[in-house]
C-alpha cells in the first residue's frame, strides 16, 4: 500500500513510519463522489442574508459584540472568544447586522440558537487597513498561535475543535504533524477538489503548521481513490523543493478518515482511550484546517469561507462550492440548480455520520462539509428494527474495537454503568454497526442517547453536590447567627442582673453616657428637635416630669 | 486441655483488647451509609419527602425510618440507586409525596415584587439575591426547583418555569420504535 514508485523514492518516510498498518473492521462503501470530485469549485456568491451562529465550534459560545443596526465590514470580528476553549467568529461579507436572535442552526435537534444576521450589501467591502502578510520562518509559534486564534480557525473535518489549543496547550514533544485529506465518507470530495485547485497552498499551510508545531516528521496522508489530488499535492511539494513533507496513500476503508483510525494506520499506535493524539506525540490537522491557516497567516484573512459538497441525487447539479460561512443551505441548493422533483430528506454532513436537517434554513458554519439531498431509491428508510439476532457482525467491523451488542443491550436498559463499563465514550459513532445490523437497528442513536444522558447525570451530579455545600453553609450561617443572639442576650442579662450593691457605679455609667451624649450635641451645635414650640401643656408636663426626677435622683440635671 | 484453653483465653484477650481499641482510635464520627445515602439523593432541599431536608431524610433512611421511595424530585432513577445501594427491592415512587417531573426553576416578576425578603429566608440554598425593600432575584443556576419560596410570597410574584431545552443540554431520543424483545416464544 506504501508509496513504492521510483520517482516517489526521494520522499520515503523516516523508518520509524515506513510502513502500514491496519485498524481492527471497517467497511468498504461505494465513493458516490465521482461527479462533485471531477468538477472544479465554483462559487456560491453573496447572499442576501447570512446567519452566523456564535457557536460553530466546540467549546464556549463566542460573545456578540455588535448590535442590530451596526455596519460592518467583511472579516471583521462580530464576536469574541470568552475563553481559552473558543473562537471569534467574524462577518463573512459586509453588509448591515439586522439581528442577534435565535435562529435554527446545523443542529440534530433541530433547536435554536444564538445568531447574528447580516444582510448584505453586496460589495464585500473590507476593513481599511489589511495587514501586510507575514513571513511564518521568522514569527515565534506562539505567535502563529495567536494569529491562528484570532481567524477564528477551528478544525474543519468535522469536529469543530478550536486548532489553537490543539497546537499550542501541551506539554508533550510532537512526533508526527499527520495532515488528513483522507475523505472516507461516501458523496464528499470537498478535500479532494481543495486540493486540486489550491494544492501549493495548502502545502504552505502545512509549512506553517509543521513551524508552529515542530515536529520531527509531517506526513499528508492521502486517500487511494485520489489520483488527481496526490498528483497536484505532490506538484506542490516539488515546486517548493519540500522533500520533508512526505505524502502516503491509505486504502480506501471507511473510516480510515477517522483520526484515531489513521494514526493507527500510519503509526501502528493506539491513542489512549478518553486521551488526545497529543498524548502520544502526534498532532493531526484537516487538509482545509491548513488552507485556512495559510488565509490567516500569508493573505492575514480570517476563516470566512469553506468548500462543501452540495450532493445527493435530490439535487439538480451536484458540486463543490467555496461558500461564505453564514450561506443559508437554501441558497446553496438553489445555486446547484434546486432540488429535484423526488427528493426525499435534507442530510448536513455525510450519509454515514451526518443528520437530517429540520429546515434548509439553517446556515453554513465551519464545521459543514457537506449537504446532501437524497431521494428515496438512494436512501431508502430503514426497515422497520427486529431483535437483535447475536450476529456479532457489528463487532466484526467495529473500528473502535468495541462490542456494539452489548452497548446496545446496555443503552437500551438504561444500565449506563456497564455501558461504560465497555467503553462507550470510545465509540466515535462512524455507524459502521448500524450500517452492517440484518436487524436494522440503529445502534448510533442508543449510543448517542446514552453518551448524553451519562452527560447530563454528570452536570447533574455537580449540580446537587453545589446545591448541597450551599444548603449546608446556610445552615451553618443560621446557626451561627443564632449562637451569637444567644451570646448577646446572655451577655446583657448578665450585666443587668449583676451586682446589685453596685448601683452607684452603674449609675456612673449612665450619667457619663448622658454626658458623651450632651458633649456631643454642643460639638455639633444641636438641640432635640422636638423642644421648640412647645404648648403650655407640654411644658407643663416636662417641668412635671423633672421634678419628679429631681426628688428620685437629686444628682441629676434636668431637661434643658 | 488446659494449656490449650488458657492458650485460647490469652489470645481471645489480646485480640480483644485490640480490637477495642482499634474501635476506638480509628472511630467514624458520621454514619457512612449516610453520606452514601445522601450522596444519591437530588438535593433539591424540597422537604417533600416530609424531612427537613435531604440530609434528614438520608439519616432517616439509614435508620431504617423512611422508605426508598418517598423522593419525587429524583423519581425512579433516585429509587433505583438507593435500592441498589441498601440492598432492597425497588418500588415506585410513593404518589403521597408527589409526582416526579421535569426540572423547573422559579424566577420572580420583578415588577410585583415588594422586597419583603421572605422568600430569601425560605431558600434552602441561598439562590435567591436581594434586600429589605429592594427587588428580588432568583440566580436560576443555583436553584434547585424545591418550590419552597412560593408558599411565603405574600404577593405571589414567583411563578415556575420549565428548564429550557437548550444545545447543551438536548439528549439525542431513542429511536421511536424499539425492536421487540426477544422472548422465549416470539
Amino acid at each position: 500500500m506504501a508509496d513504492s514508485g521510483a520517482s516517489f523514492k526521494r520522499r520515503q518516510q523516516p523508518a520509524s513510519f515506513g510502513r502500514l498498518h491496519t485498524f481492527h473492521g471497517g467497511l468498504q462503501l461505494p465513493g458516490h463522489c465521482e461527479v462533485t470530485a471531477a468538477l472544479p469549485v465554483s462559487s456560491a456568491g453573496i447572499p442576501p442574508i447570512l446567519v452566523l451562529p456564535l457557536q460553530q465550534h466546540i467549546g464556549a459560545p463566542a460573545e456578540c459584540r455588535v448590535r442590530p443596526g451596526d455596519h460592518v465590514c467583511k472579516g471583521q470580528t462580530i464576536a469574541t472568544a470568552p475563553g481559552p476553549i473558543s473562537v471569534p467568529v467574524h462577518a463573512s461579507s459586509s453588509g448591515t447586522v439586522i439581528a442577534v436572535e435565535k435562529r435554527p442552526v446545523p443542529h440534530p435537534s433541530g433547536l435554536q440558537a444564538e445568531c447574528i444576521v447580516i444582510e448584505t450589501d453586496g460589495r464585500d467591502s473590507r476593513q481599511q487597513a489589511d495587514h501586510a502578510a507575514i513571513d511564518y520562518r521568522h514569527t515565534e509559534p506562539a505567535g502563529l498561535c495567536e494569529l491562528i486564534q484570532q481567524a477564528g480557525i477551528v478544525g474543519l473535518g468535522g469536529a469543530g475543535f478550536p486548532t489553537r489549543v490543539k497546537l499550542c496547550n501541551r506539554s508533550q514533544r510532537i512526533e508526527l504533524l499527520l495532515i488528513n485529506a483522507v475523505e472516507c465518507e461516501p458523496y464528499i470530495s470537498c478535500d479532494n477538489r481543495l486540493l486540486q485547485e489550491r494544492a501549493a497552498e495548502v502545502v504552505e499551510g502545512v509549512r506553517i503548521l509543521r513551524h508552529t508545531v515542530q515536529p520531527d516528521v509531517c506526513i499528508i496522508a492521502i486517500e487511494d481513490h485520489m489520483p488527481a489530488a496526490e498528483q497536484a499535492l505532490r506538484a506542490a511539494l516539488d515546486a517548493v523543493n519540500e522533500p520533508d513533507i512526505s505524502v502516503t496513500r491509505v486504502p480506501d476503508i471507511y473510516p480510515s478518515g477517522g483520526e484515531r483510525q489513521l494514526i493507527k494506520i500510519l503509526t501502528g499506535r493506539e491513542v489512549p482511550s478518553q486521551g488526545y493524539p497529543a498524548d502520544i506525540g502526534i498532532i493531526c490537522q484537516n487538509v482545509g484546517t491548513a488552507a485556512a491557516v495559510y488565509d490567516a497567516v500569508v493573505r492575514r484573512q480570517p476563516l470566512l469561507s469553506r468548500i462543501v459538497t452540495v450532493t445527493g441525487d435530490g439535487v439538480a447539479q451536484p458540486q463543490n462550492m467555496d461558500v461564505l460561512l453564514g450561506t443559508p443551505v437554501s441558497h446553496l441548493i438553489a445555486t446547484a440548480g434546486g432540488y429535484t422533483e423526488d427528493v426525499e430528506r435534507l442530510l448536513i454532513g455525510g450519509p454515514m455520520m451526518g443528520y437530517t436537517a429540520h429546515t434548509d434554513s439553517v446556515p453554513v458554519i465551519k464545521t459543514s462539509n457537506c449537504v446532501l439531498a437524497v431521494t428515496r431509491e438512494e436512501m431508502p428508510a430503514p426497515p422497520p428494527a427486529q431483535p437483535c439476532i447475536r450476529c456479532a457482525k457489528c463487532t466484526d467491523v467495529c473500528p473502535a474495537e468495541l462490542l456494539p451488542q452489548q452497548l446496545y443491550w446496555y443503552a437500551r436498559s438504561n444500565n449506563y454503568d456497564a455501558a461504560q463499563d465497555y467503553e462507550l465514550f470510545d465509540c466515535i459513532e462512524c455507524g459502521c454497526c448500524a450500517y452492517v445490523c440484518p436487524s436494522h437497528i440503529p445502534l448510533v442513536q442508543y449510543y448517542r442517547h446514552a453518551k448524553a444522558e451519562i452527560w447530563t447525570q454528570e452536570i447533574q451530579k455537580k449540580v446537587s453536590d453545589t446545591a448541597r455545600s450551599r444548603h449546608e453553609a446556610k445552615q451553618q450561617r443560621l446557626a451561627r447567627i443564632k449562637q451569637e443572639r444567644a451570646e448577646r442576650m446572655s451577655r446583657k442579662k448578665q450585666a443587668l442582673s449583676g451586682d446589685s450593691g453596685n448601683k452607684d457605679a452603674k449609675q456612673a455609667a449612665i450619667q457619663a453616657a448622658l454626658d458623651r451624649v450632651k458633649h456631643k450635641q454642643k460639638l455639633a451645635g444641636t438641640v432635640p428637635k422636638n423642644i421648640d414650640n412647645l404648648t403650655v401643656e407640654q411644658q407643663r408636663l416636662i417641668d412635671a416630669a423633672d421634678r419628679r426626677r429631681q426628688q428620685q435622683h437629686p444628682g441629676n440635671k434636668t431637661t434643658d | 486441655m488446659l494449656t490449650a484453653l488458657i492458650t485460647f483465653g490469652i489470645l481471645a484477650a489480646v485480640i480483644g483488647l485490640v480490637l477495642g481499641y482499634a474501635a476506638i482510635r480509628f472511630h467514624v464520627e458520621s454514619d457512612p451509609v449516610v453520606d452514601q445515602i445522601d450522596a444519591l439523593l437530588p438535593q433539591t432541599q424540597c422537604g417533600q419527602c416530609t424531612y427537613a431536608g435531604c440530609r434528614p431524610y438520608a439519616e432517616a433512611m439509614a435508620a431504617g425510618e423512611a422508605d426508598i421511595n418517598q423522593c419525587p424530585p429524583g423519581g425512579a432513577s433516585t429509587i433505583l440507586a438507593l435500592a441498589d445501594l441498601l440492598g432492597v427491592d425497588p418500588k415506585p415512587l410513593n404518589p403521597e409525596h408527589g409526582e416526579h417531573s421535569e426540572k423547573t426553576v422559579v424566577t420572580i416578576d420583578e415588577q410585583v415584587c415588594i422586597g419583603c425578603t421572605l422568600c430569601i429566608q425560605a431558600c434552602p440554598v441561598d439562590a435567591i439575591l436581594g434586600a429589605a425593600k429592594q427587588m428580588h432575584t432568583v440566580i436560576a443556576s443555583e436553584c434547585t426547583g424545591c418550590d419552597l419560596c412560593i408558599p411565603p410570597c405574600p404577593v405571589e410574584c414567583i411563578h415556575v418555569v420549565p428548564v429550557k431545552t437548550t444545545l447543551h443540554n438536548w439528549i439525542w431520543p431513542l429511536p421511536e420504535t424499539p425492536p421487540r424483545e426477544v422472548t422465549a416464544h416470539g
